[in-house]
């Protein structure tokens, strides 16, 4: 009976919060408890923020005010369902979930919807393939460049020969932590380097025996596929083993400054990939006056300027971008989650559009189209200073080789489209 | 007043042995599955089959399926999301081998194959028990775990370890895939569910249940009278795994579609359903039901409060949840050790007398 009652309650619950018409509604799949909150926090600040200075400074994007849903998913995908079914009865646009688990459960799921997914530097690699992957978008970056990338940058420290090197990938052992081994393997064949694969069960704070198989095998460079407090316990566990950090190279996932702080003075030099470039971006000066000091900061406003923060501030600057594209294309302000689409779809992303926003350079120039979903999949080395506490980029963007992902991305996606029974084709 | 057995004359032994003998107690359970078959599937929409409905009805069925080894059998297990796993892994091979077999056939083939399994990981019960034998379950929980992320046969090979299910009919209704309507979804697990729930409700007032209930209440008294353990153990982690390898298949299949081994099916999830069965009540098919209720209903009623409601931030709310689970489970356990089972139990007893108690 306590069922029932329970049950009358939350249908009330749904009921009470009834479709509102004339706003955007933007979903934020958060997680800001569990072991992966420590990343999850910062990115959904900076993607609030970035929405509630649009709300303060431009009353929305094209006159029609934002309203943001925040779901707590603590990256389990069950919660991430129930999260995507309660907020999409609510006009949802676009859906950034931040986490590969939870990008699986929802491509399926959204495409039957109708609602585009963004899902920025994470998720299904081959949804880069917009005519099988209509409504997915994984632009400006995925996870195939991002071994890519790296490999290029060792390549260029090592004079372009890799042959007979040692490289080894220490990896969250899920749907995120596997995607890169098959791009890996593929580069590894290609320039003679010996890959081998250690795997750290979630949450991974277990990873004594990786680390001890590290210092047997005496790898020449360690890649890390990591999130959440796994990055944390390997940049200690690596430290403790002496491991030369500047042979460790973390993804975009796995550098930011809560990885590296608890080792203190024994991580410095400890590099990894990022996405966007975090310096000081005039706009985040407008986020301070505009939505911190007006009371609007999401979470305890600690965050502003961090690694994750400005990626989730990116995040939000390329879902506005592509919904104010979609006003245009379609002539109207009240948009719908198709429409918002077409806007992803058409998206451009130039330097001069980034430097009038406020935040020159932050990612790399790229447009969209039917055919690329991926953007221009750059990625840059940045490495941490211990002593100052930043992230000091080494690189400038770097681009990956796309002669070996593109047959990759084509072969994942058409296994994906038989599978499915999907005819490949523009929308 | 109510649950009386005056006036409610039996003139046959089938009639006094019935499941439901009580007049009044038959019409509640007719009106209750009256409603679940005929009302809930035209009133449902999306948001209550996948928040409320399709895990009740799922979480429902692995609870039965451990109830009938903890509750009845009395043997520990902390191995139910390896069990589920199997389940789901065994639908998925049998899916994407077999495309042309229905759906049906392989959700029950699904159960078959945990059911092996289970038995193989009961056999240690049979020299160890309580505390050593929960932690041989633990081993087969992580085993399984391993296993189906280690070995890539079993993901057909994919890149990311992820397994999907792909859309399968049901006399020309899809029940698999994105493009599932709610009332399928929601048909065909209750569809499983009150097989399942029959089948354990009759196996546990036969010989076999009676004969789990005499190892569970003491085993030498039991191999005495001339209960043979071998049997009964591994009869009851067989039977036990067959539901939970069910529970498992329509999981993955029916409710969440794509789903990553270790993520899914890891050791929160045996203590999910551990939990259900405690708070439920152990021994007691009743029991599993309102666990299963309780646990997917309540966080859902949690956030329903405290996010749309009261407005309160969503990390805040998802803590207290913790809080408040927690809270509850200790309560229970102190209150009320036999669960929720109980509560409806005495519950009965107070109707009956109702209004002239003595």
């Amino acid at each position: 009976m306590k069922m029932k009652t329970l049950a009358a309650m939350a249908l009330a619950g749904a009921l009470a919060t009834g479709p509102a018409m004339a706003e955007l509604v933007m979903p934020d799949l958060s997680y800001r408890t569990g072991p992966y909150a420590a990343g999850g926090t910062p990115f959904s600040d900076g993607y609030q923020d970035y929405l509630n200075l649009l709300n303060a400074r431009d009353g929305g994007i094209g006159g029609e005010s934002i309203r943001i849903v925040e779901c707590e998913t603590g990256y389990n995908t069950e919660k991430g369902v129930e999260c995507y079914e309660s907020t999409k009865g609510e006009g949802a646009l676009i859906y950034q979930p931040l986490s590969t688990g939870i990008t699986y459960q929802l491509i399926p799921k959204a495409t039957a919807d109708g609602i585009p997914i963004h899902t920025m530097g994470y998720g299904r690699t081959s949804a880069a393939n917009g005519e099988v992957f209509n409504w997915v978008f994984n632009y400006p970056a995925n996870y195939w460049d991002a071994a890519s990338v790296a490999i290029n940058y060792l390549l260029d420290e090592n004079g372009g020969d890799l042959n007979g090197k040692k490289i080894a990938l220490v990896y969250h052992n899920s749907a995120y932590g596997k995607e890169p081994i098959r791009t890996l393997e593929e580069l590894s064949s290609m320039h003679g380097f010996e890959l081998s694969q250690l795997a750290v069960d979630h949450p991974g704070q277990e990873q004594k025996s990786q680390w001890l198989q590290i210092r047997r095998e005496r790898p020449d460079y360690v890649l890390m596929w990591g999130w959440g407090v796994m990055n944390q316990v390997a940049v200690q566990e690596a430290a403790n083993i002496n491991f030369p950090m500047e042979n460790f190279i973390g993804n975009w996932w796995a550098g930011a400054e809560h990885d590296v702080t608890p080792a203190g003075a024994a991580a410095n030099g400890y590099k990894s990939l990022n996405m966007n470039r975090v310096q000081d971006y005039p706009v985040l000066e407008e986020i301070k006056t505009l939505v911190h000091d007006a009371g609007n900061a999401a979470g305890d406003g600690s965050n502003i300027g961090k690694v994750l923060y400005v990626r989730g501030m990116y995040a939000a600057m390329l879902a506005a971008e592509a919904i104010a594209k979609a006003q245009d294309i379609h002539g109207t302000a009240a948009v719908t989650p198709a429409m918002v689409r077409d806007g992803m779809e058409a998206l451009e992303i130039t330097n001069a559009r980034m430097t009038e926003l406020g935040m020159e350079g932050i990612g790399p120039e790229f447009s969209v189209s039917c055919q690329n979903h991926g953007g221009a999949g750059q990625g840059l080395v940045q490495q941490w200073n211990a002593a100052d506490g930043v992230w000091e980029p080494l690189t400038d963007f770097i681009a990956p080789d796309a002669s070996v992902i593109a047959p990759l991305i084509a072969e994942d996606s058409a296994a994906f489209a038989a599978e499915s029974g999907i005819t490949p084709g523009c929308l | 007043m109510f649950y009386r057995e005056a006036g409610d004359f039996k003139t046959s032994y089938e009639a006094d042995s019935q499941t439901f003998p009580i007049a009044f107690d038959r019409y509640r359970y007719w009106a209750v599955l009256a409603i679940a078959f005929l009302v809930i599937p035209f009133v449902i929409n999306d948001y209550w089959v996948n928040a409320i409905f399709v895990p009740f009805l799922i979480y429902a069925i692995a609870a039965i399926g451990l109830n009938i080894l903890t509750g009845y059998c009395g043997q520990v297990s902390l191995g139910t999301g390896g069990f589920m796993a199997v389940g789901a892994y065994a639908c998925y091979k049998l899916m994407t081998g077999f495309p042309d077999v229905s759906i049906v056939i392989h959700i029950i083939l699904a159960g078959g194959i945990t059911a092996a399994v289970g038995a193989a990981f009961g056999l240690p019960s049979l020299r160890i028990k309580g505390f050593y034998l929960a932690v041989a379950t633990l081993a087969a929980q992580f085993f399984l775990v391993w296993l189906f992320n280690k070995v890539s046969w079993f993901y057909n090979y994919s890149a990311s370890g992820q397994i999907n299910a792909p859309e399968r009919f049901v006399a020309g209704v899809a029940v698999t895939g994105p493009n599932t309507a709610p009332w399928a979804q929601y048909m065909i697990c209750l569809v499983f569910l009150t097989v399942c729930a029959l089948l354990a409700r009759n196996l546990t007032r036969g010989t076999i249940g009676r004969s789990w209930m005499a190892i569970r209440d003491m085993d030498i008294a039991a191999e005495i009278i001339g209960v043979n353990p071998l049997k009964a153990k591994l009869t009851a982690f067989a039977v036990s795994s067959f539901f939970i390898g069910i529970s498992g298949a329509l999981f993955f299949a029916v409710y969440l579609g794509a789903v990553e081994v270790g993520e899914a099916f890891g050791i929160q999830k045996s203590f999910l359903v551990l939990f259900m069965i405690i708070i439920g009540g152990l021994g007691s098919i009743f029991g599993s039901f309102a666990g299963a209720a309780f646990l997917v209903v309540l966080p859902v009623a949690l956030k329903v409060i405290g996010v749309d409601w009261l407005d309160w931030p969503t990390d805040l709310v998802a803590h207290l949840q913790l809080v408040i689970v927690g809270a509850l489970i200790m309560f229970f356990l102190i209150k009320e050790p036999h669960g929720l089972a109980q509560l409806w139990r005495v519950t009965k007893e107070k109707l009956r007398l109702w209004p002239f108690p003595y």
